[in-house]
C-alpha cells in the first residue's frame, strides 16, 4: 500500500528511518477556577503519545470528539509548546541544540484545518494567500505568485478564475483546495490533514480526497490524516492509530485494525460506524455514554469505566502498547494494543468477515 | 453564584488600591509641595514647616501615602487646607446634594431612554424609529454643560418658570425646593437616555431578529412570554450599562453642577482644584472612584444573578 | 459553527463556472457602502465645512479674533457687520468660532491619536503576548478604567495645571485604557484565528503576522472608536477648557468662549449659546460618522 519512494534530496536517513517520530508527548492544560482564579484541575489533553510516521505513508489518527487529535497535531507544527515529550524530525530533534529548529521543521512540515473559511484570511486573494509564506521566507513576489498560479492549477482549481477572488467567494470545496494549495506552497513533505474534509459535502469530500490522493504520489508527500469518520480513514490510511482521552489506544495496520480491532474501545468504535455492508455488521455493544470528564480521568486504563470486560487490574495500572496478547503475528508493520485483559482483546462479536 | 461574587469582591481590592495610589501620586504631579503653594511668600520658614509637619508633607513619600490610607479606610481625611474644617463633613453632604441629582437624573434618563429604545425596535426603520434614533443620537452627542446653558435660558432667562441655579434656601418649603431640582435633573438625564435608547434598540432589534422570535409580529410583544424573553435577554447588558452610567452621573457631574451652582462633589472639587486643597481633592476622587468600581461590582453581580451563562 | 459559515458561504457562492468577476477589496466595497449612506455622506461634508471655516478661517472672516471693542460690546444677532453678534468685550463672534475651532479641533483630536497610538500599541501587545505582559498591561487598565473620565481628566488637568498641553495630556491618559480594552479584545481574537495559526505554521515571524494579518483586523474596530471617541474628546476638551482648567485666555475656544459668555446670558441669551451650539454638531458629525463607519465595516451587514 504504501507509495514508492524516489529519493528526496532533502531526505537524510534513507527510507527505513521514520520521517517523523513521537516520544511521550504530553499537554496538560490548566483549569482555573474557584474564589482566587487558581488552577483547581488541569485537562490531560494528550497524555504520554508516541508514536512514529513513515515516509510515504498515511497515517490515520481516530477517537470520539475532544480525545486530543487536534492538540496533538498543534504539538507537532508546535502552535504551542509541549509539557514534555520529543520530536524527531527525519532523524533531527527538532528544538534542540543538536536538530533542527521550528522553523526548519515548519518548512518541511505543513497543516490543513478543519474550517476552510476561517483558515484564510478574508483580506487576502486566494494567489496572496497562497504566496504568502513564500514570501515570509524570501521568494521573490513575481516568482511566488507564479507559484501560486501553478498550485492552484495542481489542486484543481483555474488560476484565471480563481487567483484574484476572495474566501467569501468560493465554495467550501473550493476553499479547502486552496488551503491545500498553501500547505503545498513551501514544498513541504509532511502534511497535517487535520478534519480536512469533515466540514464537506459527501460529494465534495469524495473529490478533495481523489485530490489529496493525487498530490501525494505527485510530490512524495507523507500524510498525518486525523478524522472522526472511520470510513474515510480506511480509504486514506496505510496505518491507524486509535486514540481515547488524550492516549494511544490501538495501533497498526489499516486492515489489521480494520479487520480484526483487539481494543474494546476500538471494537466499539466501529460498531458505532454507519456502515452499508453487511458483512461489516456486528454484534458488538455501542458505545454508550459520555467520555469520561477529561479532566478527571480514571485511573489506570482510562477506558475501563465503559468496558464492559474492566476488572481490577484495568483500575490499577495503565497498560502499556503492545502485541495482542493471542499471539498471532502479521507481517509489515506491528499492531500493538494498549489492554490488559486477553479475553477482552478476544472477544469476537462479529467484526469478522463472514 | 456565592463564589461568583465573592470572587469579584476580591478583585475589587486590588483594583480599589490601585486607585488609591493613582489618587495619591495625582498630587504629585505638580510640581512643588502643596505647603509652598499655599503659604504667602512672605511666610517665614520656621511656619512652613510646621504646616507642612502638620499636614504630614515633610515625611517621606510611601509613609505619607500609607499614612494616608490608612485614615482614609477610617473615613478620616484630615482637615481642608483651606478653611481646616474636616473634609469628610464637608464630602459627605456634596455627596448627598451629588446624589440625589444622580437618582433622579439617572431615574429620568433611564425611563426615557428605555421608552425611546423600545419604540425605535418595534417601529424598525420607520419614522418613530428615525425620530427616537436621532433623539438618542442627539442626546449622546450633547454637552450637557451647554444643555444647562440652553435649558436656562430656555426656562430662567426668556421666561420665568424655574430658578436658574443653586438649590434654594432650607426656609423655603419643599415644593418650592423641588423646583430647583428641575433643571439639573432634566440635563443630566439627556445622556443616560441617549446611550440607553440607542442600547436598548440594538439589543432588542437582535433578539426579535433570532429566528426563533422573529416568528412574531410586533403586536406579539405585549404577550407576556415574548415580553419576559426580550427583557430577559435584554437586561443583563442594559443593565451593565445602566451601572456605568449611573456612576459617571456620580463622578462626572463637575459641570453641570457648576452650571447650576449646585454644591455637590463637582462642585466641591472643582473649588479644591483652584484652591488647591489637596485633602480635599484626594478624598472627593478617592470617593467617587470608590463608589465607581463598588457601583461596577454591583453590576457585575446583578448580571449574573439574571444570566448564568455570564458565570466563570 | 461551521454549519454558519458554510451557510452563508454557499448563499454568496458564485455559479460554478462563472466568469471571473473581478473582486473588490475589502476596503473598497467599505468605501462604496459608505458613498451609499447619505446620512455618513451629508456629515462628512458638514465636517468639511467645519474643517474649512476654521482652518480657513482668513479667508471667511476679516475680522481679528483678538481684537474687541468697548462700544461694540454684546452685540445680538443680526448686528450689521457682526451678523453672529459680538462677545462680552466686544469681538466678532462669528471670527471667533472659526478661530476657536482650531483648538477645539486641535485639543480633541490630538489625545484621541495619541491614545491610537499608545493604546493601540498596548493593547495589540497585550493581546498578542498574553501571559503575564497580558495581566499586567490590562490590570492596570482597570485600574483608570475605575475612574469616570471626565472625573480623571480633571483631576489630572486640576493637578497639572490649566493649559492647553495639559488638557490634551490628560484626556490622553483617560483614552487609552478604553482603546487598550478595545484594540485587546480585538488582536486575542484575531490571535486564535485559523488564519493567523496557519501562518504561524508557516513559519513567519510574529512582527510580519502583526503585521499583515492582526492589523488589518484591528485597525478597522479602532479606527471606528477612535472616530466615536472624537465625538467625546470634543464635548470634554471644551468642557476642561469651561472649567477653566484647559485653554487660557484670550485665546478662541469654544468651551472657554462658553464659559465667558455665560456671564452675559441675561443681556444676550441667544450669542451666548451659540458656541455650544459649534460643539455639539461637531461631536454629533463625528458620533454620526463613527456610525456610519461600523455599519459598512461590518461584514455581516452586506449581501
Ligand atoms: N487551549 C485549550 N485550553 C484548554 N483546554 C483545551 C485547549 N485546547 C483543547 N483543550 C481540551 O483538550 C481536550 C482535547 O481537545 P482536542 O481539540 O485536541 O480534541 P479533538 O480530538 O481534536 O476533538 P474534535 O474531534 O472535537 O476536534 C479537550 O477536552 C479540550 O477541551
Ligand atoms: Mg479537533
Amino acid at each position: 500500500m504504501s507509495a514508492a519512494i524516489t529519493l528526496d534530496p532533502r531526505d537524510r536517513g534513507g527510507p527505513a528511518q521514520p520521517l517523523l517520530s513521537v516520544d511521550g508527548l504530553k499537554k496538560y492544560f490548566p483549569v482555573r477556577g474557584g474564589l482566587l482564579n487558581r488552577q483547581v484541575a488541569t485537562v490531560q489533553a494528550v497524555d504520554d503519545v508516541s508514536f512514529s510516521v513513515r515516509k510515504g505513508e498515511t497515517l490515520g489518527i481516530v477517537g470520539e470528539s475532544g480525545c486530543g487529535k487536534s492538540t496533538t497535531a498543534r504539538l507537532l507544527m508546535r502552535l504551542m509548546d509541549p509539557d514534555a515529550g520529543s520530536i524527531v524530525f527525519d532523524g533531527d530533534p527538532v528544538g534542540e541544540r543538536a536538530g533542527i529548529t521550528v522553523n526548519e521543521m515548519r518548512r518541511q512540515m505543513q497543516m490543513v484545518f478543519q474550517d476552510s473559511y476561517t483558515s484564510l484570511n478574508p483580506r487576502m486573494t486566494m494567489a496572496e494567500s497562497i504566496a504568502y509564506a513564500p514570501r515570509m521566507h524570501g521568494t521573490p513576489r513575481k516568482e511566488a505568485f507564479d507559484r501560486a498560479d501553478t498550485l492552484l492549477a495542481q489542486v484543481g482549481l483555474n488560476p484565471r478564475q480563481y487567483a484574484r477572488r476572495y474566501p467569501h467567494e468560493l465554495s467550501g470545496g473550493q476553499r479547502q483546495r486552496v488551503n491545500i494549495a498553501r500547505a503545498l506552497a513551501l514544498e513541504p513533505r509532511l502534511v497535517i490533514l487535520d478534519e480536512a474534509v469533515a466540514a464537506l459535502d459527501k460529494s465534495v469530500e469524495a473529490q478533495v480526497l481523489n485530490l489529496l490522493g493525487d498530490l501525494k504520489s505527485r510530490f512524495n508527500l507523507t500524510y498525518l490524516f486525523i478524522s472522526h469518520d472511520l470510513n474515510v480513514v480506511e480509504y486514506m490510511s496505510d496505518r491507524v492509530m486509535v486514540m481515547y482521552l488524550g492516549r494511544v489506544v490501538e495501533t497498526g495496520p489499516v486492515e489489521q485494525i480494520y479487520r480484526r480491532p483487539r481494543h474494546p474501545y476500538t471494537r466499539a468504535l466501529f460498531a458505532s460506524k454507519p456502515t452499508l455492508d453487511p458483512d461489516r455488521r456486528t454484534t458488538e455493544m455501542p458505545l454508550t455514554g459520555d467520555p469520561p470528564n477529561p479532566i478527571n480521568p480514571p485511573s489506570g486504563c482510562r477506558f475501563r469505566t465503559r468496558c464492559a470486560f474492566a476488572k481490577d487490574v484495568c483500575a490499577q495500572s495503565a497498560p502499556p502498547l503492545a502485541a495482542p496478547l493471542d499471539g498471532e503475528v502479521a507481517d509489515g508493520p506491528p499492531h500493538l494494543v494498549a489492554c490488559h485483559l486477553p479475553e477482552a482483546q478476544a472477544a469476537m462479536g462479529a467484526n469478522t468477515h463472514a | 453564584m456565592l463564589v461568583f461574587a465573592l470572587r469579584r469582591l476580591l478583585q475589587a481590592i486590588p483594583i480599589l488600591l490601585g486607585v488609591s495610589l493613582v489618587v495619591f501620586g495625582l498630587v504629585h504631579l505638580a510640581p512643588g509641595n502643596p505647603i509652598d503653594m499655599l503659604m504667602p511668600p512672605e511666610a517665614s520658614p520656621e511656619i512652613v514647616a510646621q504646616m507642612k509637619a502638620a499636614y504630614g508633607f515633610d515625611k517621606p513619600l510611601y509613609v505619607q501615602y500609607l499614612l494616608w490610607l490608612m485614615r482614609a479606610l477610617h473615613g478620616d481625611f484630615g482637615l481642608s487646607v483651606f478653611n481646616a474644617t474636616p473634609v469628610w463633613g464637608q464630602l459627605v453632604t456634596a455627596l448627598e446634594n451629588t446624589f440625589i441629582l444622580a437618582i433622579l437624573g439617572a431615574a429620568l434618563g433611564f425611563a426615557l431612554g428605555i421608552v425611546t429604545g423600545l419604540i425605535a425596535a418595534l417601529y424598525h426603520g420607520r419614522w418613530p424609529d428615525k425620530l427616537a434614533s436621532a433623539i438618542a443620537t442627539a442626546g449622546v452627542s450633547l454637552p450637557h454643560y451647554w444643555c444647562a446653558i440652553v435649558l436656562v435660558l430656555a426656562c430662567a432667562v426668556l421666561h420665568d418658570w424655574l430658578p436658574a441655579q443653586g438649590m434654594g434656601d432650607d426656609s423655603l418649603p419643599i415644593w418650592q425646593r423641588l423646583d430647583f431640582l428641575v433643571l439639573p435633573v432634566v440635563t443630566l438625564s439627556l445622556i443616560p437616555m441617549g446611550v440607553i435608547g440607542r442600547l436598548v434598540r440594538a439589543t432588542v432589534l437582535d433578539i426579535l431578529g433570532q429566528d426563533f422570535v422573529g416568528a412574531l409580529s410586533a403586536k406579539g410583544l405585549t404577550r407576556w412570554p415574548v415580553l419576559r424573553h426580550i427583557i430577559k435577554n435584554a437586561a443583563p447588558p442594559v443593565l451593565a450599562l445602566m451601572g456605568l452610567q449611573f456612576g459617571y452621573l456620580l463622578g462626572g457631574s463637575i459641570l453641570v453642577e457648576t452650571v447650576f451652582n449646585w454644591p455637590g462633589s463637582g462642585n466641591l472639587l472643582n473649588l479644591a482644584i483652584f484652591r488647591r486643597d489637596i485633602p480635599v481633592l484626594q478624598a472627593t476622587i478617592l470617593v467617587l472612584a470608590t463608589f465607581f468600581v463598588l457601583l461596577n461590582l454591583l453590576v457585575d453581580i446583578a448580571q449574573a444573578a439574571i444570566d448564568p451563562r455570564i458565570r466563570r | 459553527m461551521s454549519d454558519a459559515t458554510i451557510d452563508t458561504a454557499q448563499r454568496v457562492l458564485p455559479a460554478a463556472d462563472a466568469p471571473a468577476a473581478p473582486a473588490p477589496g475589502y476596503w473598497k466595497s467599505v468605501g462604496q457602502r459608505l458613498l451609499r449612506d447619505p446620512v455618513t455622506i451629508i456629515v462628512t461634508l458638514m465636517l468639511i465645512g467645519i474643517l474649512f471655516i476654521t482652518l480657513g478661517a482668513p479667508l471667511v472672516t476679516n475680522a481679528d479674533p483678538y481684537a474687541g471693542s468697548v462700544l461694540a460690546r454684546l452685540k445680538p444677532i443680526g448686528t450689521p457687520g457682526h451678523w453672529l453678534g459680538t462677545d462680552e468685550t466686544g469681538r466678532d463672534l462669528w471670527t471667533r468660532l472659526c478661530y476657536g475651532g482650531r483648538l477645539s479641533l486641535l485639543a480633541a483630536i490630538l489625545p484621541v491619536t495619541i491614545s491610537l497610538v499608545v493604546g493601540g500599541f498596548l493593547g495589540i501587545l497585550a493581546g498578542y503576548s498574553g501571559g503575564w505582559v497580558n495581566t499586567i498591561i490590562m490590570r492596570t487598565m482597570d485600574v483608570f478604567y475605575a475612574f469616570p473620565s471626565i472625573l480623571l481628566a480633571v483631576a489630572i488637568c486640576g493637578m497639572l495645571g490649566n493649559g492647553l498641553t495639559n488638557s490634551i495630556l490628560a484626556l490622553g491618559v483617560v483614552f487609552i485604557p478604553p482603546m487598550v480594552r478595545v484594540a485587546e479584545t480585538v488582536t486575542t481574537q484575531s490571535r486564535s484565528l485559523d488564519f493567523v495559526e496557519a501562518a504561524r505554521a508557516s513559519g513567519t515571524t510574529t512582527l510580519q503576522i502583526i503585521r499583515h494579518h492582526v492589523l488589518a483586523n484591528v485597525l478597522g474596530p479602532i479606527l471606528v472608536y477612535a472616530t466615536s471617541l472624537i465625538s467625546v474628546s470634543i464635548i470634554l476638551s471644551a468642557g476642561l477648557s469651561f472649567l477653566g482648567l484647559g485653554v487660557t485666555p484670550p485665546e478662541p475656544e469654544w468651551g472657554l468662549m462658553l464659559n465667558s459668555l455665560r456671564q452675559a446670558i441675561y443681556v444676550q441669551p441667544y450669542v451666548a449659546a451659540l458656541p455650544g451650539v459649534m460643539i455639539f454638531v461637531t461631536s454629533m458629525c463625528f458620533n454620526l460618522m463613527s456610525d456610519g463607519l461600523r455599519s459598512a465595516m461590518d461584514v455581516r451587514l452586506n449581501k
